[in-house]
């Protein structure tokens, strides 16, 4: 499972999440370049990536995510 | 590292959705509303999970209906101490699911007193047909010292029970509203260990008493309750409750657990509305018992003691049992010699169920669906109101696509499995337990008997004359309450207006010297048939002397017994003593209640040329001088209530 996998899903689970299929993410996206990624859908996609990957971020984790790429990379620690 | 995790509750009746992203997009690029809407409600009926629930209310809502046809509207208001938007969309969900269209409103969190007392709130604009309280314990458990005695407690929690009775009256004085309550989710920690219900102050221990008392206030009330408790001790409490989330947002429920508690709300609306399953359809072959009859023989089978298999399927005959005896009707649909099939419910020792526990029993090598369409018609239910427990995933698959309307439980691979899988369904939610229901069986039972008397008879008017029929009628009364609110939002078929009612309202009318309200109970030489006809009549808005039949619904049990026109006679009777000149009647079509169609006019109504609203809608009069009291082989056997 390399990054861009973890990237192509959480594409996926955004796009569903606002039914938008026309949304990118890279590495660097971060909440506010979204539109409609507001807070509530913020626990809504992470809610979702912890359900697709039978993770759990911690709360301090969530709080401080800096852009897309800190979720990949902390999906990647969790799974090892 | 990382945290525990835990599944979601799965709703494990419902067929996994085999591709959800393209049959949405697919549902998107439909133009027509009425197809998207059916589209979306189809993809409804099936196992979603949180992500897919929050994509089909995206969809839904770019309709933004607020009625369509074939889906009842709803209009939900949810009262809350905790936040509650990540719950919506799963309401509106398993609305849909069930035909109903959920209008849901919300406060702010931890305002639902406020929105409750301040006429200018929002939740008072909004109007809603239904309150939900979602509070949690925290309330309660927060002013109760650990060391307080067992009365100490109980008279904290008796205040607190206290409030919530206030704001129920508060909700109905204000709404008329139908009250539904969240029971209280424990999500305390253990402070003693096993010895924390041993101690009257210790918060779980709280919290089983505080649900105690909710339960008995809710009975009393005639509030619903949201079983969230029971579901999240099922489930696991942590499938239910996620202390992350309750940090970061005051989430009670874990959204994960959303669609589950969106499909136990929308159960209890759609009960209210008439619209839980009423009839228990079983195959026979891998389904009551283990092995196939026509292959395997009487002793080839595999059913009850000795076998964890064989009483896997006991125990499934167990639960159809029980359903039974809570008013669930049973019937069998097996593909099956219809002599060997009978022949195992007579001579296998380990059979609990008999086939006089059945109304129905089709054994033949039809077609399951058509099969199924027989059975409804016999009982004289619509077929919607059917269950269809099956092991065979091809037989399920073709009732889904050919009867979507059908209740079909995705039945797991593991018989073990068979019972919990029906009852997590639990296709036949009640808002009642009455004596009808108890006496359900029974009664299908005496119209077998009354049926088999139809056909020794020459003539229908010798059938009739032979049962010698009497009716008890009366105004409406406290005691019949709970009968007459479930017979008139059960009923589909004998429904002049489908207009549906909520406990209140009945309680009302109740009381109201100017309206009529009848119920009529049918007798036989064969049995009792019960409460089986009620018409509400309220005087019409610019004549005095005119009285609407505002609603008026009979058990499909009775039709063709001459009831109606007893019952007209009773009516006119009542209305001449009021000094009433005429009636007036709509007939509201709908799908189902076509068989009174002709209704009004076989009575001796006249039709009113200006259509109202709608071609739907008929508008009859009756002038009661003229009328002629009509001729039944009813007698009147005196006054109910």
């Amino acid at each position: 499972m390399t990054a861009q996998d973890i990237l192509a899903v959480l594409t996926r689970i955004l796009r569903d999440l606002l039914l938008n299929d026309s949304i990118v993410l890279t590495m660097e996206s971060r909440r506010e370049d979204i539109p409609g990624w507001d807070s509530f859908n913020y626990i809504n996609f992470i809610v979702a990536v912890e359900i697709e990957y039978g993770v759990k971020f911690k709360v301090a984790d969530i709080e401080s995510f800096a852009n897309v790429g800190a979720i990949v990379t902390e999906i990647a620690n969790l799974k090892s | 590292m990382q945290n525990a995790t835990s599944s979601p509750p799965v709703m494990s009746w419902l067929p996994i959705a085999p591709d959800f992203r393209a049959s949405l997009r697919a549902a998107l690029d439909t133009r027509a509303t009425a197809d998207r809407l059916q589209s979306l409600a189809s993809l409804a009926g099936h196992r979603l999970g949180f992500l897919e629930t929050i994509q089909l209310d995206r969809a839904l809502a770019q309709l933004s209906l607020k009625e369509a046809p074939g889906f009842a509207p709803v209009r939900l208001a949810v009262l809350a101490s905790s936040t509650v938007d990540h719950l919506l969309p799963a309401i509106r969900v398993a609305g849909l699911r069930r035909r109903l269209l959920i209008d849901a409103h919300h406060g702010a969190y931890g305002q639902y007193r406020q929105d409750l007392l301040d006429r200018t709130s929002s939740v008072h604009k909004f109007a809603p047909e239904t309150v939900l309280f979602a509070l949690t314990a925290r309330e309660a458990i927060a002013g109760i010292p650990l060391n307080a005695s067992t009365a100490e407690v109980d008279q904290a929690i008796a205040k607190f029970i206290g409030d919530l009775r206030s704001l129920w009256r508060e909700a109905r004085g204000a709404f008329n509203s139908s009250i539904i309550q969240q029971t209280f989710m424990d999500v305390t920690e253990p402070l003693f260990g096993g010895y924390d219900r041993l101690v009257p102050g210790a918060p779980s221990r709280i919290v089983a008493r505080l649900n105690d008392r909710l339960c008995e206030a809710a009975a009393q009330d005639g509030v619903l309750l949201l079983d969230v408790a029971r579901a999240s001790e099922r489930d696991g409490i942590d499938a239910w409750f996620d202390t992350g989330r309750w940090l970061q947002g005051k989430l009670e429920v874990a959204p994960p657990a959303a669609p589950k508690y969106g499909d136990l709300l929308a159960r209890i609306l759609a009960a209210q509305r008439g619209l839980s399953k009423k009839c228990l359809v079983l195959d026979l072959d891998n389904t009551l018992w283990g092995g196939v009859i026509g292959d395997d023989g009487i002793d080839g089978i595999v059913l009850g003691e000795g076998s964890a298999v064989g009483e896997a399927h006991l125990a499934l005959q167990s639960y159809a049992k029980q359903l039974k005896e809570r008013g669930v009707i049973l019937a069998v649909c097996s593909k099956n010699d219809p002599r060997i099939a009978a022949a195992v419910f007579d001579e296998h020792p380990e059979m609990l169920l008999k086939r006089s526990d059945f109304a129905a029993f089709v054994a033949n090598w039809n077609d399951k669906a058509e099969n199924l369409k027989t059975i409804a018609t016999k009982l004289n239910i619509g077929i919607e109101s059917l269950v269809f427990v099956d092991d065979n995933p091809a037989e399920r698959a073709r009732i889904r696509q050919s009867l979507p309307m059908i209740g079909v439980p995705e039945l797991p691979e593991d018989t073990a499995q068979y019972v919990r899988c029906l009852a997590d369904a639990c296709y036949f939610e009640s808002v009642g337990y009455t004596s009808e229901d108890q006496q359900r069986a029974q009664q299908y039972t005496e119209n077998a008997e009354r049926e088999a008397l139809l056909q020794s008879a020459q003539s229908m008017d010798e059938f009739l004359c032979g049962l010698k029929m009497s009716v008890v009628s009366g105004p409406f009364t406290a005691v019949d309450h709970v009968r007459i609110v479930q017979l008139i939002n059960k009923t589909n078929q004998f429904n002049t207006t489908t207009r549906r009612y909520t406990s209140e309202e009945i309680a009302q009318l109740t009381n109201m010297p100017s309206a009529l309200t009848l119920q009529f109970r049918l007798l036989d030489r064969i049995g009792d048939n019960g409460l089986v006809s009620t018409m509400i009549l309220r005087p019409a808005s610019d004549h005095d002397d005119v009285l609407e039949i505002e609603n008026w619904v009979m058990s499909c049990r009775v039709f063709g017994r001459q009831l109606e026109f007893e019952a007209m006679n009773i009516a006119v009777e009542a209305g001449r003593q009021r000094g009433v000149k005429m009636f007036m009647a709509d007939y509201i079509a709908t799908p189902k209640n076509d068989v009174i169609s002709s209704l009004y006019p076989n009575l001796g109504f006249s039709a009113v040329e200006s259509v109202p609203s709608s071609n739907a809608v008929q508008r009859w009069l009756l002038n009661l001088d003229d009328y002629v009291m009509h001729d039944t082989h009813i007698v009147r056997a005196g006054a109910a209530g």
